[in-house]
């Protein structure tokens, strides 16, 4: 064997190939972090950029006079018979207005009154209507409204309806686009923020712009106060029998397998359980936040107990025998002195199976969350039995619809339920921060 | 009577059984508390208890055999009293109530515990029962080797799971195989190379992508990774024209499970004794040899186990394949074309108007049962390998 006659400082090839290995290896390893980062950062902004739009909307301001022979022809102010009056009539009082109010500032365009009349969002009736109804006092006056303009004048001004687009379009002309720019610049038209996405009910396909999430949000929280109702105490007494008083035998080893395997069935499965057991048997209602509490109350359950028996085996063992020397019972022991010092764990464990029930879609879909529902469920407890929608489940809904107005909607409720989720992880992370301890 | 004001009432009668029984004993004793076995409180506790647990049980079983009516709420109140009445004469001081107290606990701890177990009963037998009566309305034969899928509504449906299988199968290795390998290389560089500052930037970065919903993965699949790759690729390719494709449920799975993936394994490779590394490095190897010739080798059976349970996430995963993947049952080769799987097919089945008669209602159940049964394989597999794994270095 020959030495190589080589200086110490420069490096030989053998050496040099290893070196550019390690560094390309190295590289690699970088570049599958990069990708991960990368790959989070497209779909957050590709969330923002798709949704934000979804926080304001376009109303037009008009003052509208409301004749009284219109629409109050008893002429008694008197809700009830007033009622009988339906938006149809108050449909015609705004299509005169919105023609007289756009005469007035002057803007001349050849258009028919079929087309100044769809400036309006469908749902710009009903508003007035309810206006009213809340305040009979203001009939024969004029008052100064500002109305839902319709969703492709809504989309011309965010951008998503362009002057080609409206050549193709059956629901838009591109006069009505110009019009709608000649009322921006007099002020009639304007883009303000829409609180209606948080608190509306959603809307039919034909009005986007008046859909909204207030009771998707209505229908998630009832299903998350069953899910906290539930598997959080179950959750918590199955883990402490588990884990301080169970014996080592094959049917405490079974109920183990078996929850680890449940913690990896896909959510889907649950939601066949859901609709074979909740509602085909037990004859509970469809679309009820009731039995999606349930269906997510199984599927959560998993993880609390996971959770929780950490949190109770992260207590040494040394409390327990200080409580049973002065002479606790083991139950004693258990809950005045281990499951205060584990209850921090718990509820982090709790918050983030919570935040998993909240994003979860897949069962909702076969119970029927995904109905169409626009009235408020009653209070709680009649309100859990009542139809109505889940936020992930609207989210959906939304997709399905054909009117590109919708995706922004779902963008925008994405936005939301991400909002939810951001809140509840740094509770827990907050929670862990400040009350866990080491020993 | 509602259920609602029933139970009410019972917790009423509960809350003045604790007050009455503690009164009572600590009369008996006369105030003194050392006359007694247990606590006072204890005393309180067992009278409710005999107080509730009967009663609601009787409401209970009076309600599933379908007995909702004013006589059932009479009858658990009067039972209700009549328990109370019978705790309140067996607390005198002689009487063991911290025992009874805590046997009834352990009683409903126990009653807890069985509930996993029953919810694994409740997903198995409701399952196998529609199943079964799916294949009486249609050939099991049919079902597991046709390689056709089509139901009508009309009847003479042909429900073949091949092509769903495949479905499920294609997107699951394309997203396994984009996820595998930068889950892995992430978790070797966070844990062998990353610096401190890195590590505390990155780590949490990749766990939001963990904890995002899947209806959010599926909306960015069906608006955004769909068109662009359609555009980008697909059609100059001239492979199709189709934003909904196996391509973009697969891609979109993987980075769904990115996060998944190197979390695993970062747990796996940080349990290798920091022993074999200080051997390795001792006889001169680089890190990148340390790690493929001495840390992977001794941690490849829990990779793989991070990689199977990888894999039963991406089966049984819904929402991106839902909106990412397409309705069209059909077995090609070419990954942008529109394929679809299991999940979507059972969602399809059983959304709407269900008639638990059809075999086209019924097939969502032979594949739910299908689906749960490759997915608990997955698993038990996975699950085996890494615990195995941990008991060699422990």
């Amino acid at each position: 064997m020959s030495i190589p006659q080589q200086s110490l400082f420069a490096s030989d090839p053998g050496t040099a190939r290893r070196r550019a290995a390690e560094a390309r290896f190295r590289a690699y390893g970088l570049g599958a972090v990069l990708v991960g980062v990368a790959a989070l950062l497209l779909l957050l902004s590709s969330v923002l950029s798709s949704g934000l739009g979804a926080f304001w909307q376009t109303r037009i301001h008009i003052p509208v006079t409301l004749a009284g022979a219109a629409l109050d022809p008893l002429g008694g102010r008197d809700p009830a018979a007033m009622r009988k009056v339906t938006t149809i009539a108050y449909g015609k009082v705004i299509e005169a207005a919105l023609r007289d109010a756009i005469a007035q500032a002057g803007i001349e365009l050849p258009l028919t009154d079929a087309e100044i009349a769809a400036m309006l969002s469908k749902e710009a009736p009903a508003q007035l209507r309810n206006k009213v109804l809340a305040d009979p006092a203001l009939v024969d006056g004029t008052i100064e409204v500002s109305l839902l303009a319709n969703g492709r004048i809504d989309g011309y001004l965010k951008g998503r309806v362009t002057m080609d687009s409206a050549q193709l379009d059956r629901n838009v002309t591109p006069q009505q686009l110009l019009l709608a720019d000649r009322m921006l610049a007099r002020g009639m038209l304007s883009r303000d923020l829409n609180p209606g996405f948080l608190t509306a009910p959603d809307a039919s396909d034909l009005r986007p712009e008046a859909a909204g999430l207030g009771v998707a949000i209505l229908g998630s929280a009832y299903m998350m106060l069953i899910v906290l109702g539930l598997a959080l105490p179950i959750g918590v007494a199955s883990s402490i029998y588990l884990e301080e008083f169970a014996p080592r035998n094959r049917w405490t080893d079974l109920i183990e397998v078996n929850i680890a395997n449940l913690a990896a069935v896909p959510s889907i499965v649950f939601g066949v359980l859901g609709l074979a057991i909740f509602i085909n048997f037990a004859g509970l209602p469809q679309s009820a936040p009731i039995v999606g509490g349930l269906v997510l109350t199984l599927m959560t359950l998993p993880t609390i107990i996971i959770a929780t028996r950490a949190a109770l085996k992260s207590v040494p063992p040394s409390i327990r025998d200080a409580a049973l020397g002065v002479g606790a019972s083991r139950m004693q022991a258990v809950f005045h002195h281990v499951l205060p010092l584990a209850a921090p764990g718990i509820l982090t464990g709790a918050i983030i199976g919570l935040a998993q029930a909240l994003g979860e879609t897949a069962p909702l879909l076969l119970i029927g969350m995904v109905a169409f529902v626009r009235e408020f469920p009653a209070a709680p407890p009649e309100g859990f039995f009542d139809p109505a929608p889940a936020l992930p489940a609207q989210i959906y809904n939304w997709t399905q619809r054909a009117d590109p107005a919708f995706v922004e909607r779902a963008w925008g409720a994405i936005i939301v339920l991400l909002g939810f989720l951001l809140v509840m992880n740094a509770a827990a992370i907050l929670l862990r921060r400040r009350f866990e301890r080491r020993w | 009577m509602s259920p609602f004001w029933l139970v009410t009432a019972v917790l009423a009668l509960a809350g003045a059984a604790y007050a009455l029984g503690r009164a009572r004993v600590l009369s008996a004793a006369a105030g003194d508390h050392r006359a007694l076995h247990s606590l006072p409180a204890h005393y309180g506790w067992a009278a409710v208890q005999m107080t509730l647990a009967p009663a609601l049980l009787l409401y209970l079983l009076l309600l599933l055999a379908g007995q909702a009516g004013p006589v059932a709420a009479a009858a658990a109140l009067a039972l209700a009293l009549g328990a109370l009445i019978w705790a309140l004469r067996r607390n005198t001081p002689d009487f063991r109530a911290r025992n009874a107290v805590e046997r009834g606990m352990m009683a409903v701890l126990i009653l807890a515990s069985t509930i996993a177990i029953a919810t694994t009963a409740g997903i198995v037998l409701s399952m196998l029962f529609e199943t079964r009566h799916f294949f009486t309305l249609y050939d099991w034969r049919e079902f597991f080797f046709s390689a056709i899928w089509a139901p009508q509504f009309q009847g003479r449906s042909q429900l073949g799971i091949l092509p769903l299988l495949w479905g499920t199968l294609y997107i699951s290795l394309i997203a396994l195989g984009f996820a595998v390998p930068v889950g892995l290389f992430a978790a070797i560089y966070m844990s062998e190379y990353a610096g401190r500052r890195m590590r505390a930037l990155v780590k949490p970065a990749l766990e939001i992508l963990a904890g995002i919903p899947t209806i959010v993965y599926g909306l960015f699949a069906l608006i955004t990774v769909g068109p662009l790759l359609r555009d980008w690729l697909a059609q100059p390719l001239g492979l199709g024209s189709s934003a909904s494709s196996v391509m973009t449920a697969g891609l979109v799975m993987g980075i769904m499970l990115i996060p998944f993936v190197s979390s695993l394994s970062d747990d796996i490779i940080s349990q290798v004794p920091q022993s074999l590394r200080d051997g390795a490095f001792a006889l001169g190897a680089t890190r990148s040899e340390t790690i493929r010739q001495v840390i992977l080798p001794a941690a490849l059976p829990g990779i793989v186990g991070a990689v199977l349970l990888a894999a039963s996430r991406a089966i049984g995963e819904t929402m991106i394949v839902v909106l990412g993947a397409g309705a069209a049952a059909r077995l090609s080769l070419n990954p942008f074309e529109a394929m679809t799987t299991i999940t979507v097919k059972i969602v399809s089945q059983l959304t709407g108007d269900n008639d638990f008669a059809a075999p086209e209602t019924l097939v969502a159940f032979a594949l739910g049962l299908t689906l749960f049964v490759i997915t608990l394989g997955l698993n038990i597999a996975a699950l085996a390998i890494v615990r195995r794994y941990r008991e060699q270095y422990e």
